[in-house]
């Protein structure tokens, strides 16, 4: 016996994400072009439908959601520390760091922030800085990729597998992690992995030097991103633009340092604001070159956590990284908002427990992708479609935090 | 600056009924205020130099379900000046099935941040923003029925002749 499980209808071939110009509103000239979702310059599926007068682009309006995964009608219905697995899938390539903002915000409102061991919170500072470098030299490499500069992606994936290698090592897998659990993490490092770091940062600060001479200061380079896609710093707080984008317009605003969280008042790094070293002040060549000085700050950053987990905080036989791991997750009835800074900017979480249930009654994740992206337009009316290709690849996002 | 002094300084400018309540269970703590009132409280504390709450990090619409029948948004605001971070909440009355969807004011001339929140909002919860330049949805297809975040919602059998549930 056989049941029919579909029938055609010509009603289902109908788009179901219509664009927002109709013919009708399009003048002789123009021309309506869609970019994505399957394009390699959208950095995922995106959709984009341009509206362009011969080379130069009108008018931009980005569709969203191709890889919307109901990410907070999972977290409404599951405890707090199996949501976990789904925060690693927000932004796939910076999980670690999506786990540390989430852990932090349901210990605090649990209440036992305080009493996280000293190790375990290096730990969680040491992997997290890895994977904000693994984050940012794809962000480097596929935007050299977009803009016809084929060697930098490839050095950069190069340098990205030790740090994924490493964090396998670590948690067992190489991009989604689930390694730091509510009040502690899965394992202690594996034994040998201090010094395998160090080994690592020794490797990698050449290299550093090495694609920034390469590709940043290229001049093929300079000509195709210095000057495009200016974002001005007061349009870029008016739309919630964060992180290295944020800072590429001249704000020195992290997070790590504002809100001090973790062991991070304890570290010492710069951070680094755009500058117009060759352009105007944040540029498409500002936003890489930001990234590319916080990836030397974050090897600052692993070699003093490496100083302390080595000396002040070492491995010791009764360091347990699950003690302070509570059995029931139920944080008393109240709203609360836990930010933290990611590889892309700020990641928010808006909680609201009721008191008397293990899961929350609302977890809203306020993603920093999301945010960014929606100033593109704003920044890309007018320039050429070459340059509209350059803006999108400088401003970095991942499509599983946009669309959640 | 506390939430209370934003409270005296918002009452001083809009008169008592602006703000309805304080939200001490919060963090960080919070106002309620007025629907009618909220654009401009909202364009008051961002242009004030007392407060300047220049950014929006976040804005979260829930449903507090069939029994309470309301459905509020919650505004999270951050001043860079100042550094200091404020909630903001609106409650209104939750529709019935298949009636109107409640109306707020929009922000989304005050931060454009809120453009797509809102969106997002009407998108999951089912909110109309009055006065919103581009109010579609955003990571639902179009022809979706339902706002997902709803605490009675339930999906529709079919989507394009596909089985939703399996």
């Amino acid at each position: 016996m056989s049941t029919v499980q579909y029938t055609y209808d010509p009603k289902h071939l109908e788009a179901s994400e219509p664009t927002k110009y109709k013919a009708a509103d399009l003048t002789e000239e123009q021309m309506l072009i869609n970019i994505g979702p399957q394009h390699p310059s959208t950095h995922g599926v995106l959709r984009f439908e341009v509206i362009t007068d011969g080379e130069v682009v009108v008018d931009v309006v980005p569709h969203l959601g191709y890889l919307h995964r109901c990410f907070e009608k999972h977290a409404e219905s599951m405890p707090f520390n199996q949501v976990i697995p789904y925060v690693d899938r927000l932004d796939y390539v910076g999980a670690m760091n999506n786990e540390h903002a989430y852990v932090m915000g349901v210990e605090r409102m649990l209440g036992i922030e305080n009493d996280i061991p000293k190790r375990t919170e290096y730990i969680r500072v040491l992997v997290a800085e890895l994977n904000r470098m693994a984050s940012h030299f794809v962000a480097i490499g596929t935007y050299g990729l977009d803009i016809g500069a084929v060697t930098p992606f490839l050095w950069m994936m190069r340098d990205r597998e030790h740090i994924l290698r490493m964090l396998e090592w670590v948690s067992g897998a190489r991009m989604l992690y689930n390694y730091m659990w509510v009040g502690g993490l899965f394992y202690d490092l594996p034994v040998g992995f201090e010094e395998r770091c160090k080994e690592f940062v020794t490797y990698l600060k050449p290299k550093l030097v090495e694609t920034r001479d390469l590709l940043l200061n290229n001049k093929i380079y300079v000509e195709r991103t210095a000057n495009v896609g200016v974002l001005s710093r007061d349009l870029a707080i008016n739309y919630g633009v964060t992180g290295p984008m944020l800072r590429a317009s001249g704000l020195r605003f992290d997070l790590r340092r504002i809100d001090g969280y973790s062991v991070y008042p304890e570290l010492d790094f710069e951070i680094p604001v755009g500058e117009g070293t060759v352009g105007t002040v944040g540029d498409c060549w500002d936003r890489t070159w930001v990234r590319y000085r916080e990836c030397e700050e974050s090897v600052k950053i692993i070699e003093q956590c490496l100083e302390t987990l080595t000396k002040a905080h070492k491995r010791t036989r009764d360091y347990d990284p699950r003690a302070m791991v509570p059995k029931k997750i139920r944080p008393q009835a109240q709203d609360f908002y836990v930010r933290a800074e990611n590889p892309k900017g700020e990641l928010g979480f808006y909680f609201r427990t009721d008191g008397r249930n293990d899961v929350p009654v609302r977890c809203k994740a306020r993603s920093c992708c999301f945010s960014n992206l929606s100033v593109i337009p704003e920044i890309s009316r007018g320039v050429l479609i070459a340059d509209f290709i350059a803006i999108v690849g400088s401003v970095d996002f991942v499509l599983g935090e946009v669309d959640r | 600056m506390t939430h209370t002094d934003i409270k005296s300084l918002i009452e001083a400018e809009f008169g008592a009924s602006s703000v309805v309540d304080t939200i001490e269970s919060a963090t960080p703590k919070g106002l309620v205020v007025s629907v009618e009132k909220l654009q401009d409280v909202c364009l008051f504390l961002r242009d004030n130099e007392q407060t300047y709450f220049d950014s929006l990090s976040c804005l979260t619409a829930i449903d507090n379900g069939v029994e309470a029948n309301t459905i509020e948004v919650n505004y999270n605001l951050y001043s860079i000046p100042y550094s200091v971070q404020l909630l903001l909440r609106v409650i209104v009355a939750r529709n019935e099935e298949g009636a109107e969807l409640p109306v707020i004011p929009t922000v989304s001339d005050v931060w454009k941040t809120a453009e797509w929140h809102e969106r997002e909002a009407f998108d999951l919860v089912g909110i109309t923003f009055e006065g919103h330049p581009d109010l579609r949805r955003i990571l639902l297809p179009t022809d979706w029925n339902g706002h997902p975040l709803r605490k009675d919602y339930s999906t529709q059998e079919y989507y394009h002749g596909m089985k939703v549930d399996y």
